[in-house]
């Protein structure tokens, strides 16, 4: 077993070691990716989409496990904002996954599943393994990258560390430093996880059992941040769920502790616990200015400004006014600081009412703007 | 002048024929692009916008324009020294919080800087206010007192007081009324708009 889940996606496996920020490095690493649309001849028109923490590869297919239609299906196709007729698109699955891409379910060498032997990740390594898979493709130079929340960390971590490979880079809902309250949070669903005694130190996969119970925890409560009081409120507010009164017990009463219930349980079908607590720690440590060796004596904008010297794409920023788990301001921070390093930038706030999740949902502001940088 | 420049606003027609080919240029309060999709495509300036309106920033994203939501209050702070060759304001001077702050930031990042705005002192003007003791609405000033976007009303001599107080140097001036440029002749009576070239 490659991987936890039997991917259905292409897959290749690099030739070299992958080198980690940690000082280790990682031996035979399996990508798993999608592709759409047809790379040009002169191999100009590649966009490479980034998933969010618990995405992955489908981007714009059905997902295997669930049948649900790709993660972004709205954005990506024929005639879509990102136009698979006019570009050729490829969404891997990160390093640290469980989609296919090696990750902590993998198999170690000694043929054993990693656990918490899988080093610890960063941000970087993720897009250095991207890199090694553009080169696999035959792609050098990207047309664009285009991420949200964790993706939009990698897109603005390839700018600044391979500058000379990208274009144009489309940052939605995210941060160039993890701020203090999402590294709470974050931290939070890893203590869940390993508070389920079927964790067994990560040493779960040939157990018969894996944390689940504490999994649906960490994703109940992430799956909060994703949303907005005006969403919730919308959508549940404070209704019963298949009852008239309360039951003065533990059970599911209000509409939203069902739903919750019901995110939580069915993330566990789909997602390794392992690899979530990688992931969220990867996003923990993302620190762009820390990731190109700018030392913490500078102010924080010029410190950022710094990290962003010597990029070389145009660059479109965009946040949600009901966003409260990458604010605006971490934006804004983006902009300012690109705009003092002289980069060509946008940014701006569009209005939704969906919170964080606003960059995957119905924003026909968004799709404008999406198709509208792309264009030219 | 070409087919894009000739369907600038009359005040955004000077400025843009007044920008040296090629230059960096700031645009604040750059509205949905119009100005820096002229000065990109006609002069081949390399133009950055900064707007306070989401919808236009968008609109210019999607001329291939960059532009930053932003205030031109609080966020030209942000940007470095001598960053640009012109920075540019166009009728947004009267509709800042400390128009004077707002000056003083566009001669940090510009060498030079280009300022427009609508003259207070136009004899229509002062004639509504004369005859009818009430907040003047204009073609150039359309809107009632209370809900005007204007809160600093100002005057071509106000503003030629305002650079001599702080020794800003005025390398050119152009005057405006009918949408078209006038005479300096009495300009503080006729023109209703004024378009200035300054530098430090």
């Amino acid at each position: 077993m490659a991987s936890l889940f039997t991917p259905c996606s292409d897959s290749l496996t690099l030739a070299d070691p992958l080198p980690l920020d940690g000082g280790q490095s990682l031996e035979g690493v399996q990508i798993a990716y999608e592709t759409y649309g047809t790379l040009s001849p002169a191999r100009d028109n590649a966009i490479l989409i980034c998933h969010a923490t618990t995405g992955d590869q489908h981007v714009a297919s059905p997902h295997p496990i669930t049948g649900k239609p790709g993660w972004w299906d709205r954005m990506v196709g024929a005639g879509k904002p990102i136009d698979t007729d006019r570009f050729f698109v490829i969404c891997p699955n990160v390093l640290g996954s469980c989609m296919g891409t090696t990750g902590p379910g993998s198999r170690a060498p000694d043929g054993q599943p990693y656990g918490l032997r899988f080093p610890v990740i960063t941000i970087r390594d993720m897009v250095r393994a991207h890199m090694a898979l553009l080169d696999r493709l035959g792609v050098e130079r990207l047309y664009g990258v285009v991420g949200g929340s964790m993706g939009g960390m990698q897109a603005l971590s390839l700018s600044a560390n391979w500058p000379d490979r990208v274009e144009r880079v489309l940052a939605l809902a995210t941060t160039a430093a993890m701020p203090v309250q999402n590294i709470a949070f974050q931290e939070t669903g890893r203590q869940a996880i390993m508070a389920d005694p079927d964790w067994r130190q990560g040493a779960y996969y040939n157990s018969g059992r894996a944390p689940d119970a504490g999994l649906a925890v960490a994703r109940m409560a992430a799956h909060i941040t994703y949303l907005s009081e005006e969403t919730l409120s919308e959508k549940f507010g404070r209704r019963l769920q298949d009852r008239d009164a309360k039951s003065f017990g533990f059970g599911a009463d209000y509409q939203v502790e069902s739903y919750l219930r019901h995110q939580g349980a069915s993330f566990t079908g789909r997602f390794d616990a392992n690899s979530y607590l990688y992931i969220t720690k990867a996003m923990s440590y993302f620190d762009l200015a820390e990731e190109r060796g700018v030392g913490a004596h500078h102010g924080g904008a010029a410190r950022l400004a710094e990290a962003f010297a010597g990029v070389k794409a145009r660059f479109c920023v965009v946040s949600f006014d009901t966003d409260w788990l990458y604010p605006t301001s971490e934006s804004r921070k983006i902009a300012h600081a690109l705009n003092a390093a002289g980069a060509q930038v946008s940014f701006m706030e569009l209005a939704a009412p969906f919170g964080h999740d606003s960059f995957l949902l119905d924003v026909p502001a968004l799709d404008r703007v999406i198709a509208g940088f792309l264009s030219r | 002048m070409n087919r894009i420049s000739a369907q600038l606003r009359p005040d955004l027609a000077v400025i843009a024929a007044h920008v040296a080919a090629g230059a960096k240029v700031l645009d604040i309060g750059c509205g949905d692009g119009t100005l820096m999709a002229a000065l990109r495509d006609e002069r081949g300036c390399d133009a950055r916008g900064l707007e306070l309106d989401p919808h236009n920033v968008a609109q210019c994203v999607e001329q291939g324009l960059s532009a930053i939501q932003g205030d031109a209050d609080t966020d030209l702070a942000f940007y470095p020294d001598d960053s640009f060759d012109y920075a540019i304001l166009s009728q947004t001077l009267q509709t800042t919080k400390r128009p004077d702050l707002v000056l003083e930031e566009l001669l940090r990042i510009g060498r030079r800087a280009f300022v427009s705005f609508p003259n207070f002192a136009h004899w229509r003007v002062r004639y509504d206010l004369l005859t009818r003791g009430r907040m003047p609405v204009t073609r150039l000033l359309p809107v009632a007192w209370y809900e005007t976007p204007n809160i600093h009303h100002l005057t071509i001599a106000d503003f030629r007081d305002f650079l001599s107080q702080r020794a800003i140097r005025t390398e050119g001036a152009w005057f405006l009324a009918g949408d078209a440029t006038i005479a300096p002749a009495l300009a503080n009576w006729r023109a209703e708009h004024a378009v200035f070239l300054l530098s430090r």
